[in-house]
């Protein structure tokens, strides 16, 4: 197979972002809850916020004149360039400590722990793997998030 | 709300309740907007299929994993904790697509109050568009 990975691209692997710090609002539960039909009170009140609230919690905000043709933002997450250009989610794994709760104040690490590529069907496919260590105010553990973007 | 048996009241191969799901141009909206994803194969339709070639507006990956952790949160209702989850994408899906999110039971373990399942979002034809599993702690 054609290798598109590069050791520069592999010297990536094991790169850490500065931690981010997110707070955590009702409202936002509470939108996340309604965009996703969540069935459940503690969701729809906010009380208590679904498990994939998670999801993009911690990515970038780009003013909009950073942001791509396809909307996406220049280095949404830091990496090197892809030689694929379309990103798409690959799937996502998590490991909970506790729910995350309104009034958080998370603390979220972003780490590049792998980089592999597959033949797809369509052609070449370039995985990254990023884990999400998430932490509370007072340092306490809340959740791993290991998260796989493919490059097409 | 429907909530999980005790620990000694569930078995493998239960079933989680099925549940279908149809997203609308407003229910993806929505979601693209609580996500903050601006990835226009989920709101430009043109642009989606002139430019990165889909059949039609792609329904987000992360939004199945969302259906398969609420498979699963919606089964066990206050009756414990969910602990370990996953899921990935296999298959695109797109708008005017119904969904069908389920799952079983794979294993229990009566000493640590534990249990694993099996999750599935699949389309119309049956195929299996989002496989995904979870553990969850069942209260004493």
């Amino acid at each position: 197979m054609t290798t598109l990975l590069t050791e520069e691209h592999r010297a990536w692997i094991g790169h850490e972002d500065p931690p981010t710090q997110v707070e955590v609002s009702r409202r936002d539960i509470i939108k996340y809850s309604i965009a996703t039909e969540q069935l459940q009170e503690k969701f729809l009140r906010g009380d208590e916020a679904p498990p994939m609230f998670i999801f993009n919690l911690f990515g970038a905000l780009r003013p909009i004149s950073e942001l791509r043709h396809d909307g996406l933002g220049r280095g949404q997450n830091a990496g090197p360039r892809m030689p694929l250009p379309r990103v798409m989610a690959g799937g996502m794994a998590l490991q909970t400590q506790r729910p995350i709760r309104p009034g958080d104040v998370l603390t979220g690490t972003n780490r590049i722990v792998d980089m592999y590529e597959k033949s797809g069907a369509q052609g070449p496919l370039i995985f990254t793997v990023r884990e999400l260590r998430v932490t509370d105010a007072k340092g306490e553990p809340v959740l791993v998030e290991t998260q796989t973007s493919i490059s097409r | 709300m429907p909530t999980t048996s005790r620990i000694a009241e569930v078995q493998v191969g239960d079933a989680l309740p099925e549940r279908a799901h149809t997203p609308t141009n407003v229910s993806l909206f929505l979601y693209n907007a609580a996500v903050w994803n601006p990835h226009r194969i989920h709101y430009d339709e043109t642009y989606t299929i002139q430019v990165e070639q889909h059949p039609g507006i792609v329904i987000d990956g992360p939004l199945q994993g969302d259906w398969l952790a609420q498979c699963v949160t919606n089964w066990l209702g206050d009756s414990g904790v969910l602990v370990r989850f996953q899921y990935s994408n296999r298959r695109a899906t797109h708008l005017g697509d119904t969904l069908t999110s389920g799952g079983h039971i794979t294993a229990v373990d009566a000493t640590q109050q534990l249990v694993n399942v099996e999750l599935f979002v699949k389309n119309a034809a049956g195929e299996i568009t989002s496989p995904g599993s979870a553990t969850v702690r069942l209260n004493a």
